[in-house]
């Protein structure tokens, strides 16, 4: 029985020596793919994703980097200028329930992305075999996930910013205190990189619309499937930071 | 068009320290905020737009897949999208000169709580909210141009590009890109903190202060903390300015002394030693903090520990050009002013880097020498080798050499008679970044060194318009150049001249041999190229 595969060949390219296993024969093209000299899927797909695990390291130091200062932070005295005493100023700021809601929302939203994922590849799977004349891929229902997906995306941003309302309704501005500064500092900065896979959802729904190949566009959604999911894992590591770690 | 607006800065303040009461025509005066405004624009423009753009961004891009046997970079528009980002960044960073109050006055470094309060000084409002933006935009242009040479280089190799056959120059960019790419979303990071404690009123960085006797609405913020994220990616940024020319220096010694590179593995091991050692090393920035002796002796032996891949690879320069048949062109002088310049700047570093030496020439002239010399002028001269070397592929035609042995004599001399000096004005109490030193008594006697190295910095630079002229002339004037003309080995050398908009013009190279292989015995020729038919390794 034939078996349908879209994803790249493994492929050990990086090792060093003297008997490396050589890189295979790759192509060109733009990052759309586009034009002369373009590469194979399998090889466009793992440049992409090669391409997005290597992004995603910056975002991950930023992240770090911030969780360095919240310890920090959260560790220093300062002088008050009444008593002349040393004192701590870190006022844990509790954090407003529809935060888990969220959370939820957004765990979600993974899912049907994940499932956005699997319908274009199942999709870009069938395509080759649906071309040969008699062979047919069945009427089934398409739901929309990378919709959905978006719609769950942007539930979770208004969630996130009604909850900035809560707290500042509960008096904690940003400079009310070093906590409630890193609460929105951290969940903003999360919500800018969240906002950053809401478009590149709405340029894979423009791709459809604009009848740009399919393989294209499920290079697009593959890409960002992996950042959503890593979104989420940052969300979670985010409000276990700010809920434990306080 | 950075570079010169940075050389402009520089003489700027080398006219004032000798002369702090004359008036400039346009400027008039420079009084002591505006001369440390010039420090700041001068240390900021130059390690960013000139030391860490040009030779990664500017050759890298064009080099790099030409060398690993690419058609071009992984993701082009990402490519042209960093150029623009980056553009965008220095055009933010020159408005700073023009918005109320002028440009920042807080250092390269930007050391809060100076720069993390809109009142500390003229600069410090509306200019110092742009200089971090700039810096924020050329973090993200950056991190879009590390991305892509990180997935080029390990994605499109041509076919029999193995990881270790790949010339010195793509391993000095590949680890560079690394090295941005775990360090720039740091001072991202540190930014975005210090943005938020200058116009939102938090405290990261701002302790309780008072100004004019009035106390702020900052409190318990860590000045300390902002060194902390700063030094976290400024010690990796030395290494980010001087790789790419290190990687130059060892291909350029290589082919002009027609010797395969000494040690090749070495060199690649060194490499990636370096970049892994500048990350372990920060601390010794802030020995002047107050940090307990047992952090910084840590952080002072990991910083002699970076002398040993730096001597290795000093070490196998000076073996590639032993018993070479050395050919003096252009580059190779740069490149042989290069280790001049690695050794001569380097050799302070040690001093540095030990806590009790550093707390005594911390302040002085003599830390400006070090790191202008190692970091500055070194990766310069990487990037003038580089424009000698490769001017012929990329234009079609030769650069005038007699005008470029005149250039690199001025630049070497000019060099050494202003940077060495600066050790002795350091050693002998001279203190830095103070604007008017020449009434001060005990400093009388140090005057005639300070005239001495503003006149060569007058001259030098004076050099640098002969590489001007020489670089438009050779454009159109030059004598034509043929694909090869320096008998080099690596791919771009097997490319049409200027190369193609594909590189390899529909043709995919193949690679058989190793990047290096110079008077190989047997060989028709003393040089066989990448792409020729396999050879038995002549070492």
């Amino acid at each position: 029985m034939a078996t349908f595969s879209t994803t790249a060949v493994e492929d050990p390219r990086i090792s060093l020596g003297d008997h490396d296993i050589l890189p295979p024969i790759r192509g060109g093209g733009g990052d759309d793919g586009s034009g002369p000299g373009l590469p194979d899927y399998a090889t466009r797909l793992r440049r992409a994703r090669l391409g997005l695990l290597v992004a995603l390291t910056p975002v991950l130091m930023l992240f770090v980097s911030f969780t360095s200062a919240y310890v920090v932070r959260q560790g220093l005295p300062t002088l008050d200028p009444r008593t002349n005493a040393l004192v701590r100023d870190w006022i844990p700021v509790t954090l407003p329930k529809l935060l888990l809601i969220n959370t939820g929302v957004l765990i979600l939203s993974s899912v049907f992305m994940e499932l956005a994922r699997w319908q274009i590849k199942r999709q870009a799977t069938l395509a080759s075999a649906t071309s040969t004349p008699g062979v047919s891929a069945g009427d089934r229902i398409k739901i929309p996930w990378l919709f959905l997906t978006m719609a769950l995306g942007l539930a979770f941003l208004f969630g996130q910013w009604t909850a900035w309302r809560q707290l500042a309704a509960n008096g904690f501005y940003v400079a009310t205190t070093p906590s409630s500064s890193f609460v929105y500092l951290l969940t903003g900065t999360h919500a800018v990189h969240l906002m950053g896979g809401v478009l590149a959802l709405l340029v894979a729904g423009i791709a459809s619309l604009l009848r740009r190949s399919l393989a294209t566009r499920s290079i697009v959604v593959d890409v960002t499937a992996w950042y959503w999911h890593f979104m989420a894992a940052l969300w979670i590591y985010i409000l276990c930071l700010l809920e434990f770690a306080s | 068009m950075a570079v010169f607006v940075g050389m402009f800065l520089s003489l700027l303040m080398r006219i004032h320290l000798v002369a702090p009461t004359a008036a400039l025509p346009l400027l008039g005066d420079i009084k002591p905020e505006m001369y440390l405004t010039l420090v700041t624009m001068h240390g900021t423009i130059m390690v960013f737009f000139v030391l860490t753009t040009a030779p990664q961004g500017g050759f890298g891009n064009y080099f790099l897949p030409i060398q690993i046997g690419a058609p071009d970079m992984a993701f082009p528009v990402l490519n042209m999208l960093s150029f623009w980002t980056t553009f965008l960044g220095f055009i933010v960073m020159i408005a700073a000169f023009f918005v109320a109050g002028g440009a920042p006055l807080h250092g390269w470094t930007g050391y809060a709580p100076l720069s993390a309060m809109q009142s500390t000084g003229p600069g410090e409002g509306l200019g110092a909210d742009l200089w971090i933006i700039s810096i924020a935009i050329f973090c993200i242009g950056a991190l879009m141009g590390a991305l892509n040479f990180i997935t080029t280089t390990l994605d499109m190799r041509a076919k029999g590009m193995t990881m270790m056959r790949m010339p010195l120059t793509v391993w000095a960019w590949f680890v560079t890109a690394i090295l941005g790419l775990l360090a720039f979303g740091v001072l991202l990071s540190a930014g975005i903190l210090l943005l938020m404690d200058r116009n939102l009123g938090t405290s990261f960085f701002v302790p309780l202060v008072t100004i004019n006797g009035q106390l702020t609405g900052h409190r318990g913020g860590s000045p300390l903390l902002w060194q902390h994220l700063f030094w976290f990616f400024g010690h990796p940024e030395v290494y980010i300015a001087i790789l790419p020319a290190m990687g130059m220096c060892s291909q350029l010694l290589s082919v002009f002394s027609r010797k395969p590179i000494f040690g090749y593995k070495a060199m690649v091991y060194a490499i990636l030693a370096i970049g892994f050692l500048g990350f372990m090393v920060w601390g010794h920035h802030m020995f002047m903090s107050g940090m307990s002796p047992y952090t910084a002796f840590a952080f002072s032996i990991m910083t002699m520990g970076i002398g040993v891949p730096s001597a290795i690879k000093t070490f196998n320069w000076l073996g590639t050009l032993m018993r070479g048949r050395i050919r003096f062109t252009s580059p190779m002088l740069f490149a042989i002013g290069f280790v001049s310049l690695f050794v001569s700047g380097g050799i302070s570093g040690p001093f540095l880097a030990q806590p009790v030496l550093d707390i005594q020439l911390h302040d002085t002239y003599f830390v400006p020498a070090h790191f202008h010399l190692i970091m500055g002028v070194a990766s310069i001269f990487g990037i003038f080798a580089a424009t000698y070397y490769w001017f012929p592929k990329m234009f079609g035609r030769m650069m005038n050499e007699s005008m470029a042995r005149w250039h690199f004599w001025f630049s070497f001399i000019g060099t050494y008679a202003i940077f060495m000096p600066m050790h002795y004005l350091g050693m002998a109490g001279m203190p830095r970044r103070y604007s008017q030193l020449t009434e001060v008594t005990y400093l009388h006697g140090l005057v005639p060194l300070q005239k001495f190295i503003t006149y060569a910095a007058f001259v030098t630079i004076a050099g640098q318009l002969i590489f001007l002229v020489n670089l438009f002339w050779s454009m159109f004037k030059g004598k034509r150049a043929s694909d090869n003309p320096w008998e080099a080995t690596t791919l771009e050398w097997t490319t049409a001249t200027p190369p193609p908009h594909d590189n390899f013009g529909g043709h995919t190279p193949v690679v058989h041999n190793g990047p290096y292989e110079y008077s190989v015995p047997g060989a028709p020729r003393d040089y066989v190229m990448q792409s020729d038919p396999e050879i038995e390794p002549a070492h």
